[in-house]
Formats: C-alpha cells, structure tokens, sequence
C-alpha cells in the first residue's frame, strides 16, 4: 500500500471529533424539533461539552502529533482545553433564563457556541499555520453571530458586525504574517519553522512575526488591537459578553504561547520585544481607561484587556515558569470573570437588566451576599492576597522577576495599583453607599456559576496545590 | 509536622468567630447583642490561647519556635508559622488590644454590627498572621490581606471623609507593598526559598542587597509610616471608628517595625547600613516636623495621630542605630505605643461618643464633671510625653541611648523631640480637661461608665507596671537581639575590612 493512503490516528482528536457529531445532530434535532421553549438545546450542549470534557481529561499527557503533523496533543492542549470547555459551559449555563426572559431565545444559540469551541480546540492544538486559521475562523465566524444575536437590539447588531469588520481585518493581517512566514521559511509547519529560524534571521521573516502577532492581539483584545472590545462587550447580550470574556480568552492566550513558544524559539528576542510592549500597553491601557467608566460591562471590557496585559508577561518571560504562569493565570481569570458576569446578570428589577455601577448602590445592605461575592471579584481582580487573583500575578510576575524583565514587572505592579482604584470603586458604591432599590431573585444556573467561582476565589489560597501543578505539567509539556 | 499546632488555632479562633457570626440571623437587638458577646468571648479566647502560647514559649532562645510548617504553594514555598522573641510579644499585643477594641465598639457601633464584628475578626487573623509568618510569600499576604477589612472598617463606620480616607488608606498601602512583592520573587530566584529561617542565614551579595532593602523600605516605610509617606495615617485615623484607631495605631503600625527587624535588617545588613543615615535623617525630620504640626492640630484624633508618628521615628531611629539598646528600645517602644496610643485612642472615643466631635475647642474643663476621665488621660498623656515610671520612659530612653552611642547629633535632635512632644501633649491636656467648665453642651456631661472603667483598668496597669519593671519584655528581645546583631556585626567588619583592603 501506498504510504499516502495511511489513515491517521484519530485517538488525539477524540474530543473534537465526538464534539463535531454532536453538534451536527443538534443541528438536526433543534431544526426537527423547532422552536419550542424549553431548556432542551442547552442541557444537551451542555452534555456535549460534559463528555467532551471528560474525553479531555483522558488524553494522554505526553506530545501526541497526528494529521501530518497539523494536529497536537499534549499537556498544555489538555489543561487549556479544559478551561475553554469551563468557560463555554458558563457561557451557556449563565444564558439559560437570560435569553427566554429577553425574547431572543433560539435554538442556534447552544449550536453557535459549541462550534465556536470547536474552533477554539483547533486553535489550541493547531501545529501548523493553516491549522491554525481554520480553528481561528471556526471560532470566529460563530462569534460574529452570536454578539448579534439580539437582531433586533441596535447595540447588539452593531457589536456583531464591528467585531466581524475588524475580525476579517485582523484576519488577514494573520493571513498576510503566515504567507510571509510560509515564503521565508518554506514550510507552515511549527517544528519546521522553529528549526530553519535560528540566530539572525532576515526582515521577511520578521515581518511576518510581526503581522501575525498583530493577528493574535486583536484576538485576545490586547492593545492596540483592542478597538471592538468595549463596544463589542458593551452592546452583545450580557451571557455572550461573559461567554466572549471567558472560553475565547482562553484559546487566544493558548495560541499566542503556542505559537511564540513553539514555532519562533529561536527568535525569541525578537518577539520578546513585541510581547513586552503589547503587554505593557494593554495594562496601562486597561487601568486607566477603566477609571472613566460607568457601565459594568464596558468596565470589564477594560478590565479584560489589562488582565491580558499581566497574562502576556508570562509570556514575554519565554520560560516553563513564565508558560506556567500564563496557564494559572487564565484558570484564576476565567472564575473571576465568569463570577463578575454572574452577578451583572443578577442585577434584575422587574424585567429590566441594569448594568451601571450605580445600580449596585448599597448592595451589601440589600443583598449581602451578593455585594460580598462581587466585592471578593474585585478585591481579586486588583491582586489583593489571599484571594485567587493574587495568586495570578504571582506567578507570571514571579517569572518576569526570573527573566530579568524588572521594568516589566516594576510597570505591572503600578498599574495594578492603579487598577485597584476602579475596583475599588465598586466595592465603594455597593459597601459605602446607601441603598436603592432590591433586585429580583438570581436564577438557578447564574448562582450554580456564582457560587463555583467565588468558592474558587475564596478557597484558592488554601488548596493551590491541583492548578499550579497542573499547570506546571501543562507547562513544561511545551518545552 | 503534619498536625496543626497553637499558632495555627491562634489564626483560626478568629475566622471561627467569625463564621458563627455570620451565621445569626436578622437584625433585632438581640442578634447584635449575639454577635458583641460572641466577638468579645472569640478575642478573649485568642488571647488566653495566645498566653498559652506565651508559656510554652523559651524565652532564653534565639531560635524560632512553635514552628509547623504546611504544603502550600511549591516544596520552598511553604505555609509555615513559628515565633521568637520579637514577634510574640506583637502577637500578645494584638490579642491583648483585640477585647479592648469590642469593648469600645459595644455601644458606638449601631449600624451592621456583625459585619463590623466579622471584619474586626478577620482582621485580627491577619494581623497574627503576620507576625508569625515563617515564610515570605504568607508574610504578604497576610500583610496585605489585613487592607481589606480595615479598609472596610474606616469605610462603612467612618466619619465624614470616610471614603476620600479609605482609599488613600488602601492605595498608599498597596503602591507600598506591591514593590516589596517584587522583591520577594527576586530573593526566590536568587536563594531558590522564601523560607524566612533560611533566608536569613543566606548572604545576599551586597549590590543585590541594596535594591531589594530599598524594595522592603517602600513598604515598610509606608506601614511605620515615616516623614514624607505619613500623609495617611491623620486622614485614616481621624475618619477610622475608636476601635479601628486603636488597632492601626497599636498593632498595624508596629508591622512596618517588624517587618525591618525581621526582614531588611537581617538579610540585608549591608544595605541597611548604607542607608542607616537615610533613615536617621528621615526619623529626626519625623520626629521634629511632626512634633511641631501635632502642637498646631485643632482635631484630637489628628494630634495623637502625627504623635503617633513622630513615636515611630523614635523606633527607626533606634533600629537602625544597629546597636542591643537601639535594638531593644525600638521594640519596647513599639509594645509600649501599641498599649499607650491604643488607649489613648480609647479615651477620645470616650468624650466623641458623649459629644460626637473630636475639636479640642469644643471641650474644656472637663475634669469638673469627669473627675476619673481627668485621672485616665492625665496617665495616658504622661506615657505619651514618657515620664519616668511609664512604659513610654523605658523606650524611648533606650532608643536615644542607642541613637547616641552611634550618633551623637540624631540622638541630640531627637532628644528636642522629646520636648515637643511634652509641649503637644501637655497643651492638649490643658485646653481639654482644665479651665472653666464653661460650654453649654458639656454640662450634662457623664463620667466614665463601668465598661468604660472595665476597658481602662488593665491598660494602665500594665503602662505603669512596664514602666516599673520592663524586664520580662526585656528579656523576651534579648536572644534574638543577640542573633541580630551577631549578623550585623559580621557585616559590619566585611565592610571594616574593605575599607581597610582599599586603602
């Protein structure tokens, strides 16, 4: 037999592959079945994801390629994989009553995001460039769609197509990096690439580092790529803003360490240079835009773009510590701000959703618990021990310190310092302030969400040991 | 190693405390006066744990002991707790202060009484925490966890500038520390531990040294706080309730001394005697400047809180005079401010709470109808001016007597110090509690209470027994002053020896 007639190993793909039947039946069952109220769609997505997840856990942990080498399992894959599932699950579940209460339920919504997080699986374990774009317009393409998804919403509409405007931009401007890239080095392949990029490599090259940096900035919202991001955050539903904010984080980060570490280690000075920069600029960025704002939602917008900042540092240091830390990170951020979220969804009076920081005003009087969970977000999100999000900056400001990138880190504290001042704020108007009036009860799925990532939080300090090391495994995986 | 041992109960009594607390119902008379007693029955616990602690303790060691040591974060970074003769004094002073704190919030706190309780308790975890922390990392985070509840603390029940307060309070604080963490992973990446015992056997190259000492400063200045990072401190305690003043000033402050002799002094030897005139420098401005802006303060609270300041320049000064005097005197002025400015702090609440203002205008004559008060603050003022025969007298004393032997003009201008701090004091007094009782508002006027007499009687008791016989807090700074000063003599002659070498 012919060797080109080999059948690859679809063991590694297991869960893409189980995810891909899925949905493709649920498209079917939701087209047969219409549309009929009822939790159905989700609570069969939300399985999907469950045995996706657990088809995950079972991979092995050791560098799997298959695909010609396109495709790449290893420990890093798993645990980003794992949280990208996380978050899409929150993405759902925080939706459940929202989209009824709101009109704009349909059945597309659970099928948009699950092909969403099969590109985003793609894109975690692409090997290569073109891997790499096919996951990234799946998960792209599903994203415009749903930040419409309240077609009828001025704000919503407008979210979806300027995210899909600047998306194909940022698209290309990827596309133009990998065929510079491809044309310099001969071959799409990461391994390949990372071989013949060694020591001092020519402009064209370089060029297209540069573009396809520029590609996955805007991805992750980082600055100065971060235009749609407040508007985007602002105007789509508040369930796709967390489900945006989480499992897309997620996959983004994965595929910026992936594709630094693995594809351009030769050149890491290089695009060192780009990292601290960007990183740099998205934490000013991030801290002091925040301060103006009013809205929660375009606040976390802000927020969402600094915490890429601090993720990024981890991955301008371009050490197992640094990868490692850029893993614990995003696990610590995607239970604060599934949390945040939560609690914006329970700000509810009558049939109306509020999203101004003055809505909050005296929360701690009105519902104490609430304004403490949101207040232990916040107390997080600013760095302060012995909450989770301290424990996030540790880490990746711990490997700066180790790289010698002390400017770097010296920057990140100060503005996390001035971070604090807005989340501040908001502990202020719910603590300090006096009270307006109650919100209606949260419904069951927003406080299942709430009550997971606040316990995450809460506890982290206690029983740090399965994330960190999990995602020093993870991490040492890619080196 | 693996069974949780007293210090660990010390951290937790509190957050249990705290959590029976939260779990009372509703908000009738009742439910408050639950959560008073079940904080005053939780402090008083911790402290009769903490003088458990304090019996097993081996006063003639230098060694850290009661040490248990946890899996935390990695193999070198550990969730270990342990003491020695400069941390558990600190730590029966938070106890000690804690019940004295419940008791004056007893009736002046009337809105969301449990949360205030809970947030007292937490915070006093994290204070212990602090000062028996073992390893660096859990150092942080308990020196920057307690921000959150105090924070909250001079936020909700503060007064009218409460929340500009609040976060001067907590940014200040925070720019502080954030530098010191820096600091913190740059001595992991160089001695590969965090774990304090053995970091402070480790020898950092001097070069090194003098950014990570000037890392710790920011922090710990902030906290002490020195002239020129002292700005938050009036506007904190003026806003911040009785208790919440009588905790920053008694126990929170002390965390900036502590953290320099666990911290900067040891491990950096070097540095810190490099920068030892800074800090001279810094302390004498404090203690002059501040001296002079407390004499002109129109706010009580706002007085004793530049005092408070110009005391802490008095500890500095003598931790950096790097000498067993300086040493000793530092850390007994700082046990004998914790006790003196707490009550201090106390008996302002006693007079805001019958008049709800802190203008030293607005009293006057007092002693015509508080006779006991008049006696109460006559004591604390004269520990505050440090007459002989006060806990006052024996600190500072000590510190000048340290300042001098390594310099002459520090301990001169510091002596000036002292003076002021009679002047401020005594003035204060006169135009408080002397003169004709001649204001309309204070003639219905009432003396002290019983709980009020219950909260003062231990208080001066020990301010008078300390300035008697200082010996058993003495002796307790001993050993480990020795170990200290064995490490900066050791530093002291490398330096000696270059300088001979280069010459």
């Amino acid at each position: 037999m012919n060797s080109a007639l080999t059948i690859p190993a679809f063991g590694p793909m297991l869960p893409e592959i189980l995810m891909a039947a899925g949905v493709l039946a649920l498209v079917l069952f939701g087209a047969f079945r219409g549309e009929r109220p009822g939790y159905g769609m989700s609570i069969i997505a939300l399985a999907l994801l469950a045995v996706t997840f657990v088809a995950v856990l079972m991979l092995p942990s050791e560098r799997v390629e298959t695909m010609g080498g396109s495709f790449v399992v290893d420990g890093f894959a798993k645990f980003m994989k794992a949280l990208t599932l996380l978050g899409s699950a929150g993405g759902i579940i925080l939706s459940l009553d929202y989209m009824r209460r709101e009109g704009i339920y349909r059945f597309e919504y659970p099928i948009l995001i699950v092909l969403s997080t099969i590109g985003m699986m793609m894109v975690i374990s692409a090997n290569d460039l073109i891997a790499l774009y096919l996951g990234l317009e799946l998960l792209s393409l599903s994203s415009y769609v749903i930040a419409a998804f309240d077609r009828d919403n001025v704000r919503s509409t407008e979210a979806g197509l300027k995210y899909f405007v600047l998306g194909a931009l940022s698209s290309g401007m990827l596309l133009y990096g990998a065929s510079l890239v491809y044309g310099f080095t001969g071959s799409v392949s990461f391994p390949v690439i990372a071989t013949v990029l060694q020591g001092d490599v020519g402009i064209g090259a370089i060029v297209g580092l540069v573009f396809i940096a520029a590609g996955i900035a805007f991805k992750i919202s980082a600055v100065p790529f971060h235009m749609w991001t407040p508007d985007v955050y602002e105007g789509s539903p508040t369930p796709v803003t967390a489900f945006f904010a989480a499992a897309p984080k997620m996959a983004g980060m994965a595929m910026a360490t992936r594709v630094f570490i693995d594809a351009f280690p030769g050149i890491l000075v290089q695009w060192q240079q780009i990292i601290v920069f960007i990183s740099i600029a998205s934490m000013a960025l991030g801290s002091f835009a925040a301060i103006g704002q009013r809205n929660l939602k375009r606040l976390m917008a802000y927020s969402s773009i600094g915490n890429v900042g601090y993720a990024l540092i981890g991955l301008a240091a371009g050490t197992p510590d640094g990868v490692q830390g850029v893993a614990i990170y995003m696990a610590i951020y995607l239970a604060m701000t599934l949390g945040t979220f939560a609690i914006i969804l329970a700000m509810r009076r009558g049939n109306v959703m509020f999203e101004s920081i003055d809505d909050l005003s005296g929360l701690s009087r009105t519902h104490p618990a609430l304004a403490f969970c949101l207040a232990m977000m916040m107390f997080s999100l600013a760095g302060i021990p012995p909450l989770a999000g301290f424990f996030a900056k540790f880490y990746v400001f711990a490997a700066a310190i180790q790289a010698n990138l002390v400017t770097l880190a010296v920057i990140g504290v100060v503005t996390s310092v001035i971070g604090a001042y807005y989340y501040l704020r908001i502990v202020k108007v719910m603590y300090f302030d006096e009270p307006v009036e109650r919100f209606e009860r949260m419904s069951p799925g927003v406080t299942f969400v709430l009550m997971v990532s606040s316990a995450v939080v809460l506890l982290f300090w206690l029983v740090p040991a399965p994330i960190v090391n999990a995602a020093g495994a993870a991490a040492r995986s890619l080196f | 190693m693996l069974g949780f041992g007293i210090l660990s109960g010390l951290l937790i009594l509190p957050l249990v405390g705290a959590a029976f607390i939260l779990t009372l119902r509703g908000d009738s008379e009742a439910a408050r006066s639950n959560a008073r007693w079940a904080a005053l029955a939780t402090t008083i616990a911790t402290f009769l744990l903490s003088l458990v602690a304090w019996a097993r303790f081996d006063v003639s060691s230098a060694s850290f002991q009661l040490v248990e040591s946890h899996v935390w974060l990695t193999d070198t970074i550990r969730f270990k707790l342990g003491v020695d003769g400069f941390s558990m004094p600190l730590i029966l002073l938070t106890t000690f202060l804690m019940p004295f704190c419940i008791l004056a919030s007893w009736e002046s706190i009337e809105s969301r009484v449990k949360e205030y309780f809970v947030a007292f308790l937490v915070l006093e975890t994290t204070m212990i925490g602090v000062f028996c922390a073992l390893d660096l990392v859990l150092f942080y985070l308990f020196f920057e966890a307690g921000l959150i509840p105090m924070f909250l603390i001079i936020g909700i029940w503060g007064g009218k500038r409460r929340i500009y307060a609040s976060f001067k309070f907590f940014l200040y604080t925070l720019l502080g520390s954030v530098l010191m963490l820096l600091a913190i992973m740059a001595m992991y990446w160089t001695a590969g531990t965090t774990d304090i015992p053995t970091l402070l056997a480790y020898k950092f190259a001097p070069n090194l040294q003098i950014w990570l000492w000037l890392a710790f400063f920011a922090s710990f200045a902030v906290k002490m706080p020195m002239w020129p990072v002292h700005t938050w401190l009036p506007d904190a305690h003026v806003e911040a309730p009785t208790a919440g003043s009588v905790i920053l000033a008694g126990v929170l402050l002390k965390m900036g001394g502590y953290g320099f002799i666990r911290v900067s002094l040891p491990m950096f030897p070097d540095a810190s005697l490099y920068f030892a005139p800074l800090v001279y420098a810094l302390s004498v401005i404090a203690i002059i400047y501040t001296s002079l802006v407390a004499l002109m303060q129109e706010d009580i609270k706002k007085l004793i809180a530049y005092s408070s300041v110009a005391h802490m320049g008095f500890v500095t000064m003598g931790l950096f005079s790097m000498n067993e005097q300086g040493i000793q005197g530092a850390m007994f002025t700082m046990i004998s401010h914790g006790l003196v400015s707490g009550a201090l702090f106390l008996s302002v609440g006693v007079i805001y709470d019958r008049m709800h203002t802190r203008e030293i205008k607005a009293y006057g004559g007092l002693v015509n109808r508080m006779p006991l008060y008049a006696v109460v603050f006559l004591i604390l003022t004269m520990a505050n001016v440090a007459l002989p025969g006060t806990s006052g007298f024996i600190g500072e004393f000590l510190t000048l007597m340290g300042a001098f032997r390594s310099n002459t003009w520090v301990a001169f201008l510091a002596t000036s110090g002292v003076i002021l701090s009679a002047a401020y004091a005594l003035w204060l007094y006169r135009r408080v509690v002397y003169g004709p009782l001649d204001k309309p508002a204070l003639q219905g006027i009432t003396d002290l209470n019983r709980r009020e007499i219950i909260t003062f009687a231990p208080l001066i008791l020990l301010i008078i027994y300390y300035g008697v016989q200082p010996g058993p807090i003495l002796d307790a700074f001993a050993a480990p002053t020795d170990a200290l000063m064995n490490s900066v003599q050791a530093a002291l002659a490398t330096v000696k020896t270059a300088a001979v070498a280069a010459h």
